[in-house]
């Protein structure tokens, strides 16, 4: 789960790392208001949404008057932003932090997170700030120092301090540096979270060590631990198919294509998906209905695939395990009766109580094309898609 | 005795009395698994499905020889019974638990690095459908009757997609020695790798098939493994083709974070190194004959 810059920098504070001074607004108004309260004669006003690369998408502002300050406000509130990160659909800007502008005198990159491989924390940093991590790794590979980090002891003072030397802190900053970079794990381990990247993190005209943007993800799993952090939950920032999905306990990911997708197991869909790719069509969802798939979630795994409008034809793959494929068939019996669903439905069911589930959707009387084998359920689907296609046009 | 388990094998269910164990426990013992017992803390000594319910794993141990286990408690509590099942001797365990904190596997995993490898518990999943060896036993969640038993040998993250693989198979006449389930989270007890290692050792194994998925490291060095250190020929198919970077699909693990993780990239490499690659998830099976055709 993401959370929002100034959320971030909030929780950072706690732990000791030293943020400008700012505050959050959702109107105008209140950006003036912050902007009043916050002495000096630069302020920043930076669009909060769940992305990164905001400044090149118009997201973050630079202002010298107050009056600056509300017409930045006025352009971002309600906003859609695009960001190379964002995806097309862009993310929605309904709140704008205002922050005090610090004079940069030196800006750097520092990063956690929960290295796969090594199943250790990791702490990565570079001199050079400012720039995206990804491409700095593609080009200057040399620039990077990594630390792992032994779970048991936690990130030592020594640790931190290499890495002060290694983004080129001058030495003396350094207690401040450790401080600073020990309160950024000791953040990261308290709260379950995954990633916390603070670029830029620079040093002031005033020697200050300041996180000048947070970035921070929970792991979704430990939010029954971290009721705080769970209230921190944005969801205008996440598609609301996803949103919806999640409520009943359905893995719903939107995609771009127009083959709605219902099949249990995460592996088994992804394969599913592939297989409608292979054979010339495109997925519009990936949805995992996982393995208990009563006829009451089969019917709300059905409402939310066709709540796309661009989906054309639909696929049911379900491999029954613990399932039972007679329970499944009679779930999409139901449902697709209670829906009166309209494109046409590809069903492929295999595995416990196969040769009964597929009586029952043959029984059934209802216009349900069906496939014994994962290549011929997505060879069926796609040429059911073209036709509805075909006849559009 | 095939990799990890056999009909001797004797098996305790960590979450016995609840209605997950007890479920999947009923269902191994009709699939003839060795199960000898279960444990849920506070109600020791009472009886469960006609077995002896302990405290301890450790008492468990002791008194009915417990050396494999499987894990059905909650995620909260799930990483607290892994280690302790390693702790009490345990030689084997399968931890179908889904939703385990990514921080609580990083302390399983640092846990069980304290004991020197000949002693370290062998833990597969968390977040899979569990190891079977058809015919002989099963430790998981896996709908017995599509697996027979056979020489080719199985290693995947998803549970139904490996239940799609067997299915293929069964439908070829080809079998399966061991099919190991390694789970869909980012920190999972065994890699690929850790399974091929054993297959590659495995006289009953002729053909290994893996099946993985886009993200992480991990089929990418169990290909750098085969090339170095395997004898037997190694299918693969990799899902995901579809997925686009950034996004979770479904499992934990299943995000493309760094180059190398999608499936296009995975699939370049493991054929670089030698690695059959299915072209499709509904090859899985035809590929694995094939490759068994030219032994």
């Amino acid at each position: 789960m993401n959370i929002h810059e100034y959320q971030a920098k909030e929780i950072l504070a706690g732990y000791g790392v030293k943020i400008a001074e700012g505050g959050i607004a959702y109107s105008v108004e209140e950006a003036a208001q912050r902007a009043r309260e916050i002495e000096g004669d630069v302020w920043v006003v930076k669009a909060q949404i769940h992305s990164g690369a905001r400044g090149k998408a118009g997201g973050i502002k630079v202002c010298k008057t107050h009056n600056e300050v509300e017409t930045a406000a006025e352009e971002l509130l309600g906003k859609t932003l695009v960001t190379h990160q964002s995806g097309p659909a862009g993310k929605l800007c309904s709140r704008v932090y205002i922050e005090a502008g610090t004079k940069i005198a030196k800006e750097v990159y520092l990063s956690f997170l929960i290295d796969r491989s090594t199943e250790r924390v990791i702490m990565v940093g570079s001199a050079q700030g400012g720039m995206e991590i990804e491409a700095l790794a593609k080009e200057h590979p040399e620039a990077i120092v990594k630390i792992y980090i032994e779970p048991a002891v936690g990130l030592q003072d020594f640790q931190a301090r290499k890495m002060a030397f290694a983004l080129g802190l001058d030495s003396s900053l350094l207690n401040h540096a450790v401080k600073t970079i020990k309160g950024c794990y000791r953040a990261l381990r308290d709260l379950d979270a995954n990633i916390l990247e603070i670029n830029p993190l620079v040093v002031s005209s005033n020697n200050e060590i300041i996180a000048l943007d947070a970035k921070m993800a929970f792991d979704e799993n430990a939010l029954f631990r971290r009721h705080k952090i769970a209230e921190l939950r944005d969801n205008s920032q996440v598609d609301s198919r996803e949103v919806a999905a999640a409520e009943v306990g359905l893995s719903y990911v939107g995609l771009d294509g127009d083959i709605g997708c219902m099949i249990n197991g995460a592996g088994l869909a992804m394969a599913t998906m592939d297989m409608i790719k292979l054979a010339g069509g495109e997925p519009a969802n990936f949805l995992d209905v996982g393995g208990g798939a009563s006829a009451e979630r089969t019917e709300k795994a059905f409402r939310l695939v066709l709540a796309d409008q661009n989906v054309k034809a639909m696929l049911v793959n379900i491999f029954a395990g613990i399932n039972r494929c007679d329970w499944i068939a009679e779930g999409v019996v139901q449902a697709v009766k209670n829906i009166g669903m309209q494109v046409p439905l590809v069903v492929r069911l295999s595995g416990t109580n196969v040769e009964e589930g597929r009586r029952i959707i043959a029984d059934s009387g209802l216009k349900i094309i069906t496939a014994d084998t994962l290549a011929e359920a997505a060879e069926k689907v796609v040429a059911a898609r073209n036709q509805v296609v075909a006849q559009e046009s | 005795m095939t990799i990890l388990i056999d009909e001797n094998t004797r098996i305790i269910v960590q979450g016995f009395t609840g209605k997950i164990g007890t479920f999947h426990a009923q269902e191994m013992i009709e699939y003839g698994s060795n199960v000898v017992g279960g444990v849920t803390p506070g109600k020791g000594g009472q009886t469960h499905l006609g077995l002896p319910v302990f405290n301890t794993v450790k008492e468990a141990v002791q008194q009915v020889g417990a050396e494999a286990s499987i894990v059905f408690v909650p995620p909260a509590f799930a990483a607290d019974s892994i280690m302790e099942a390693a702790d009490a001797g345990i030689r084997y365990c399968v931890a179908i638990t889904d939703g385990i904190p990514t921080q609580d596997m990083m302390t399983v995993k640092n846990f069980l690095r304290r004991f020197p490898r000949k002693e370290r518990m062998m833990l597969t999943g968390p977040n899979c459908a569990g190891t079977i060896s058809p015919g002989r036993s099963m430790l998981g969640i896996m709908p017995g009757h599509i697996y027979t038993r056979g020489n080719v040998g199985v290693v995947g993250r998803s549970g139904t997609l490996g239940y799609e693989a067997a299915d293929q198979m069964r439908l070829l006449g080809i079998g399966i020695s061991t099919s190991v389930g390694i789970g869909g989270d980012p920190i999972i007890g065994s890699s690929h790798l850790d399974v091929l290692e054993k297959l590659e050792k495995d006289p009953e194994t002729k053909v290994a098939l893996m099946i993985g998925e886009i993200g992480g490291p991990m089929e990418v060095d169990a290909g750098i493994f085969f090339k170095e250190n395997m004898t037997k020929p190694l299918v693969a198919y990799i899902a995901g083709l579809t997925a686009p970077e950034g996004r979770r699909m479904g499992h934990a693990g299943a995000i493309i974070s760094s180059a190398g993780e999608s499936a296009a990239e995975k699939v370049a490499i493991l054929k670089e190194l030698g690695v059959t690659i299915c072209p499709t998830p509904s090859l899985m099976g035809q590929t694995v004959a094939e490759v068994m055709a030219k032994l």
